[in-house]
């Protein structure tokens, strides 16, 4: 009856990100930064004070020449539903003034730049490392200031920001399937920056709910898994990979365990 | 006519000019850590060595590490007004004020550690309720403000404030309602040393402090609790120590430290064995449920297993029983030794919860994490140290804050 009444089902925006085909070109990182407004140092190199949405990881199996193999594995914010119900996730629940919040018609983290004050403990919480704090305040050099994407708003020194899935699109996309009187979204109506920039398409996004959206199928292929999984985060992004070093590295396992053979401990939540 | 002195009668205090020669040294420190500090404010918190995987660090340390050190406050008020340890009445005024340059320090640091300090102000307006933190926030506020009520009646007796009728009579009455205070006092405690416990103990993404079932609660809290009940009291008598030694005088009776050093004795003791069985069950099956062994959260150069035998052995079941032994701590050498290891106990164990926990990888493709505080750190970090050496010289100056002290060091 509720369903019925309200203006559309509740959404579970998540993502599926092909390894296989992942070549970490780094595009999705480029499209990020531009999209989000994220801001940059001169200097980038200490990669633990920089900030990014989205990052890729370079993944080795550790074997020497000729049995290397590498993977690169873009790792954005997890929208984690973490235990029990939604909006448990790890960094939800400790922020002390509710700067960041589950969004239960889609899923999404948000993160309230003008509410957080900075107190890091979201990132102490985070085992992914998704969030980023201003260390400093944000410099554009010469002109970029004039090219900032007015739909997001640009962060101010000594609060803590992160990947938001371009929640700005799914308002625009709301906006207007407003305007012409749908409750629903197209599947391509809302997509984020990453997605679209993936230039093998290996980043699939959607409604992991609506079984019309391609990321309903790819997450329970036989080759899916999410990062951490045993920490019952409940992540909403999901992994592919053929290969069985790759899903090892994507969790922690005892020597004996094997991550094909176990059982998923966390019950997905819908 | 005779001004009446600052100083309290019947004591005898050092030269003018000595006392001033000490306080610019001190302060010359406290203005090195006030600098700091305001560089801090105006530059931002990039004047830090933290970063993206070291969101908390030195500062977020010494702030636990006070507040439990500070915790002899709470717990000699507990005793000397509910359980009715009447010997302790000599050393609870010494216990007031450690705990008041305790709290206002972690207040303090607490300001300088949040990115947006105009927006402190937020975690009481727009509390969250599940946040650990903000429980934290609220019990630690309204606990300060008890202290500075129970340090009130001590700085108006003053005996140049104590001639004035009005402050005379507000100082006895306050002293006649202190156990209210007290009782509050052990109240608040309860919720913000045990919030601290639970500030580790609920990341349940980090593998390292994540505590689960019972072992989160009621056991992180009672674990914070209990460690800054037990150890708390040892910081004051190390302090006490301390002061006797720079004085040159003995300002409490032994049977008053042997007491107190008995009962925080048998805290750290059964505080360390609850500690013992929350350590089994994480490493049996908390960690490996989680995919990690004990050994991986101790394989770093810095963090080996070694610090777990320092924190519980060493520095716990040690001074544990020698202070339950009569000849332990009646031995001065195997007193000072117990209450130092006992301090250093509770701050590793603080250090741990705090640093570790970030030092930790969790995914098995990163690498420990390193982190190394910047000079602004330090200085801020000592800046608390040397703001409560000024307080307890102008307390133990001009305040009678040792009621033992006349009787012995008689001025003939």
């Amino acid at each position: 009856m509720k369903e019925k009444n309200s203006h559309s089902n509740a959404k579970r925006y998540g993502m599926v990100i092909d390894l296989d085909k992942c070549t970490g070109c780094g595009a999705c990182m480029v499209a990020c930064y531009s999209e989000n407004n994220v801001p940059f140092k001169t200097d980038e190199t200490n990669k633990l004070d920089s900030i990014n949405w989205i990052r890729v990881f370079k993944l080795t199996n550790n074997k020497p020449y000729p049995d290397t193999e590498v993977c690169y594995l873009p790792m954005p914010c997890m929208q984690c539903d973490g235990v029990g119900k939604h909006g448990h996730s790890p960094c939800v629940s400790v922020c002390p003034a509710v700067a960041t919040d589950y969004d239960y018609s889609t899923g999404i983290v948000s993160q309230i730049y003008t509410r957080c004050f900075g107190c890091r403990y979201c990132m102490a919480a985070c085992p992914y490392h998704a969030r980023k704090f201003n260390w400093w305040d944000p410099a554009w050099p010469a002109d970029t200031k004039k090219y900032l994407s007015p739909n997001v708003s640009p962060r101010m020194r000594g609060v803590v920001e992160k990947c938001s899935f371009c929640f700005h699109r799914y308002q625009q996309a709301r906006d207007k399937a407003y305007l012409e009187k749908r409750a629903e979204l197209e599947e391509h109506e809302y997509q984020t920056a990453c997605a679209q920039a993936c230039p093998v398409n290996a980043i699939t996004f959607g409604d992991l709910n609506n079984k019309d959206h391609a990321v309903y199928k790819l997450k329970s292929s036989p080759t899916a898994f999410r990062l951490l999984e045993r920490l019952q985060t409940n992540p909403k992004v999901y992994y592919l990979t053929s290969k069985s070093w790759v899903r090892r590295a994507g969790d922690n396992y005892l020597a004996h365990e094997e991550p094909e053979n176990m059982k998923t401990t966390v019950k997905e939540h819908h | 006519m005779n001004e009446t002195p600052l100083i309290p009668p019947g004591v005898k205090r050092c030269s003018k000019w000595q006392f001033s020669l000490w306080m610019a040294a001190v302060t010359a420190v406290l203005l090195w850590g006030v600098y700091a500090m305001f560089l801090c404010w105006f530059k931002g918190l990039n004047q830090t060595n933290m970063n993206d995987a070291y969101g908390f660090a030195l500062w977020i340390w010494a702030d636990l590490a006070v507040i439990a050190l500070g915790g002899g406050a709470f717990f000699s008020g507990f005793l000397t007004y509910i359980v009715g340890k009447d010997d302790l009445k000599n050393i609870i005024n010494f216990a007031v004020i450690i705990g008041f340059i305790c709290y206002s320090s972690a207040l303090l640091i607490l300001a300088i550690d949040i990115g947006q300090p105009l927006r402190g102000w937020f975690i009481f307006w727009h509390a969250n309720v599940h946040s650990m933190l903000t429980e934290v926030a609220f019990c630690l506020s309204c606990y300060f403000a008890v202290l500075t009520i129970e340090f009130i009646p001590l700085i108006l007796e003053n005996p140049r404030l104590d001639k004035k009728p009005f402050l005379h009579h507000l100082s006895h009455n306050m002293h006649g309602i202190m156990a209210v205070f007290a009782a509050t006092g052990v109240f608040l405690s309860f919720f913000h040393q045990g919030s601290l416990g639970g500030v580790a103990g609920v990341l349940f993404g980090r593998p390292f402090a994540y505590r689960e079932h019972i072992f989160i609660w009621p056991f992180t809290f009672f674990l914070f609790t209990w460690s800054a009940a037990a150890y708390g009291p040892c910081f004051t008598i190390l302090v006490t120590k301390i002061t006797e030694k720079i004085t040159g005088k003995k300002l409490v009776k032994d049977n008053v430290i042997h007491l107190l050093a008995k009962i925080s004795g048998w805290m750290i003791i059964t505080y360390i064995i609850a500690k013992t069985a929350d350590t089994i069950y994480w490493a049996v099956v908390t960690a490996p449920n989680a995919g990690f062994t004990l050994m991986d959260f101790y394989a770093s150069p810095t963090y080996n297993i070694g610090i777990l035998f320092a924190e519980i052995v060493l520095c716990g079941f040690i001074p544990g029983l020698i202070l339950i032994t009569k000849r332990g701590r009646e031995n001065p050498l195997l007193l000072t030794t117990a209450i130092i290891l006992a301090v250093i106990g509770v701050s590793l164990n603080r250090w741990v919860m705090v640093l570790q926990v970030m030092a930790v990888p969790v995914f098995s493709f990163n690498n420990w994490y390193t982190y190394l505080p910047s000079w602004q750190e330090v200085a801020t970090t000592v800046l608390p140290v040397a703001y409560g050496l000024i307080v307890i010289s102008l307390a133990y100056r001009y305040l009678p804050v040792f009621p033992q002290e006349k009787e012995l060091n008689p001025i003939d």
